[in-house]
């Protein structure tokens, strides 16, 4: 029973995915050595870890709207991964709160290279009032690059799935 | 105010919430009654007050029968310290230790002494609510150590898991002891995303405020703005324009029905239905453009101020929003008809994770789990503000207190947010969408109460005679039912933990700070 109102549903439905958007290479903060090269080895398919280093939850909501039907991330070639271990991009949330510095840094170390490293959001990025008022303090390092490299930094307060994409796609694409 | 036939000589603040003082030694009595007469502990918290000539106080909120009531204890400086309630409510047991960890306050003869909030950052006499605290200025230790409660016994082991986790969410860290599958206990580590935001708050000026309250927890930025705001109107005796109140109800119904949507889609997810992951995160998607094009912001951050909001809804828009709160009601209903009639989706759920009545209303569960368990408690229906006032609010309340009485309260609660929508869209009134905020004479404070999606937020306001901001408390729901899990997983197995963690879906950075 559940199966037949299942494919009906589908069926009503259709396919409501969209054509993703360019890569914006303006997001990009930093250019590493050999990335033309490592690109050519990579091909299309990129694995990301997402890691929250303490933020409000917000810039969560559109990780995860990006995996929903009208993204169809994974139809790109780019997938969530569990392990940083697996993965070629660390995506990463939050102003670095002390409580997860070491955490965040041993996820860094984790990651095999090449890696690239995309700080999400105003706090993530330290721009904006939103990023100002999240800045260092007892309890927080401010902004990602204040603890990792960062290749990408994706502004907003949550930054749109769109804005997202583009930064992903900025740091995975070389300009291609 | 009467508290079980009691006199506590509480003074109104606003409809339904009082505030008094109270001795420090009186404290456990008013507990106590609160609890005999059926109400709930809410929130705990501290301030220091030898800036205004005092030593430091501590705060309580409680739910009575007669609303809200909200004591504050003066404290001694040279001994700042209170009696014990988590006694009485267990669920003041992380918030005492973590207003000692933030505050050095000490709940006297309380069992749990083990530090909360403070993991390494800064040191243990230390306290970063006191006004005279400098940040510590060298590097912390790279480890923290916490002593987690062991079981002990044949075959019995440990699995840790976190701070940071598989999926895309927040970090935190839990000690699940097992034997086989089977979970013994699961004790949580939280705080890791501390972000010392209660220190942020003080000295901002009251616009900025607003902007911080939003991003105690991104997923609740409605509820904690308005919660916020509604403090500071308090405070200074503002008056808010009719249509700035609607359309607060409006954008808290939107994330209300926003975050049910995601939940039951990621509920389906988590028994291998992707199906039902897709199709909720569509509609979500659907919803959350719509946000966008007609107010601005896809999760409405920064449309609410002090004072009124920054967002209006014209004619056209006003029937977008009718028109697709029909649609995804009859697709979600067509929805429900699949998630009810699926034979694995119906085992994984049913079952699971069981919080019972008496154990939810002894240990203080509230909110969308606590209705799930038969805690019937719902602010915009027993003790509505404006606009809920003049809305019928239908509680939605389950008596299983498994993942599937969770499931079903979301459901229930976005039909009922779908139609309180269209009504509010019909009944909108005209006017202003602010006022100007009357200017600030001396210290003043206010407490805002608004019933967010995962239960009541709370904020507590004290402005100084500056106009700034001197004391901000925010409270997230997560505080009491975080302690549930703990408790919902008992003798399940480690395989459902995801989907039961998800069912209570918490904030992290709402108890966190």
């Amino acid at each position: 029973m559940a199966t037949h109102l299942i494919l009906q549903k589908i069926f009503k439905t259709g396919i409501v995915s969209e054509p993703p958007p360019a890569a914006d290479p303006a997001l990009r903060t930093r250019e590493q050595e050999l990335h033309e090269e490592i690109l050519k080895v990579f091909g299309q398919a990129v694995a990301i870890r997402h890691v929250d280093a303490g933020s409000c939850n917000g810039c969560e909501l559109e990780i995860h709207a990006l995996n929903g039907p009208h993204y169809n991330i994974e139809g790109l070639g780019v997938k969530f991964a569990a392990s940083p271990r697996h993965v070629d991009v660390l995506l990463v949330t939050g102003p670095v709160s002390r409580n997860l510095e070491t955490a965040l840094k041993r996820t860094f170390d984790a990651t095999p290279e090449p890696k690239w490293v995309v700080a999400m959001g105003d706090c993530a990025a330290g721009c904006g009032s939103v990023g100002a008022m999240f800045g260092p303090n007892y309890a927080s390092c401010g902004k990602i690059s204040n603890v990792i490299p960062v290749d990408v930094e994706v502004p907003g307060c949550p930054p749109t799935p769109i804005a997202l994409l583009q930064g992903i796609l900025a740091a995975v694409s070389g300009g291609r | 105010m009467k508290i079980n036939g009691q006199d506590w000589h509480l003074a109104p603040l606003a409809a339904h919430i009082w505030h008094g003082d109270i001795a420090p030694a009186a404290l456990a009595d008013l507990a106590r009654a609160v609890k005999e007469e059926g109400g709930q502990l809410v929130a705990l918290w501290g301030s220091d007050d030898r800036h205004l000539g005092s030593g430091y106080a501590i705060h309580l909120t409680c739910m009575t029968a007669n609303g809200l009531a909200w004591v504050s204890a003066p404290l001694p400086e040279a001994t700042p310290a209170y009696p014990d309630l988590a006694a009485i409510f267990p669920q003041a047991d992380r918030m005492q230790r973590a207003t000692f960890d933030l505050l050095g306050l000490t709940a006297e003869g309380a069992v749990d002494r083990r530090k909360w909030l403070r993991h390494k950052a800064w040191a243990a006499d230390e306290f970063p609510l006191r006004k005279d605290f400098t940040a510590p200025a060298g590097d912390v230790e790279a480890v923290d150590g916490y002593p987690f409660i062991r079981v002990e016994g044949d075959g019995v082991h440990e699995i840790p898991v976190g701070p940071i986790h598989a999926g895309t969410i927040e970090p935190g860290h839990f000690r699940f002891s097992i034997i086989g599958d089977r979970i013994l206990k699961l004790e949580q580590r939280l705080g890791y995303t501390h972000q010392g935001v209660e220190k942020r708050f003080e000295g901002l000026d009251l616009a900025t405020g607003a902007k911080l309250a939003g991003r105690v927890s991104g997923d609740t930025h409605t509820a904690f703005t308005w919660a916020y705001c509604m403090a500071v109107e308090q405070a200074l005796g503002a008056q808010v324009p009719a249509r700035a109140l609607w359309l607060r109800g409006l954008f808290l119904e939107i994330e209300r029905v926003a975050n049910h949507l995601g939940d039951l889609g990621y509920l389906g997810n988590d028994v291998a239905l992707t199906f039902g992951f897709m199709q909720f995160w569509r509609l979500k998607e659907d919803w959350l453009r719509l946000c966008g094009e007609l107010f601005g912001h896809r999760y409405l951050f920064d449309r609410i101020l002090p004072g009124g909001v920054a967002a209006d809804l014209d004619e056209a828009g006003r029937r977008r929003l009718a028109d697709l709160s029909h649609r995804i009601e009859g697709e979600v209903r067509e929805l429900k008809a699949v998630y009810d009639e699926h034979a694995t989706l119906q085992d994984r759920f049913a079952h699971t994770g069981i919080v019972k009545p008496d154990l939810a209303a002894r240990l203080g569960l509230t909110g969308l789990a606590g209705r799930a368990s038969a805690q019937a408690w719902d602010a915009r229906a027993q003790f509505p503000q404006a606009p809920y006032d003049q809305l019928e609010v239908n509680m939605a309340t389950a008596r299983k207190g498994d993942v599937l009485a969770r499931a079903e309260v979301r459901f229930a609660e976005v039909f009922e947010s779908l139609r309180l929508i269209r009504d509010i869209l019909e009944r909108l009134p005209g006017g202003d969408l602010s006022a100007p905020l009357p200017s600030v004479a001396r210290v003043c404070q206010g407490l805002g109460w608004v019933e967010g999606w995962r239960g009541e937020v709370l904020v507590a306001v004290r402005i100084g005679a500056d106009g700034r901001l001197d004391r901000v408390h925010p409270h997230d729901p997560s505080w009491q039912n975080w302690p549930l899990l703990e408790v919902g997983v008992l003798g399940n197995i480690v395989p459902d933990f995801p989907l039961i963690n998800k069912s209570f879906n918490l904030s992290y950075s709402g108890q966190d700070l």
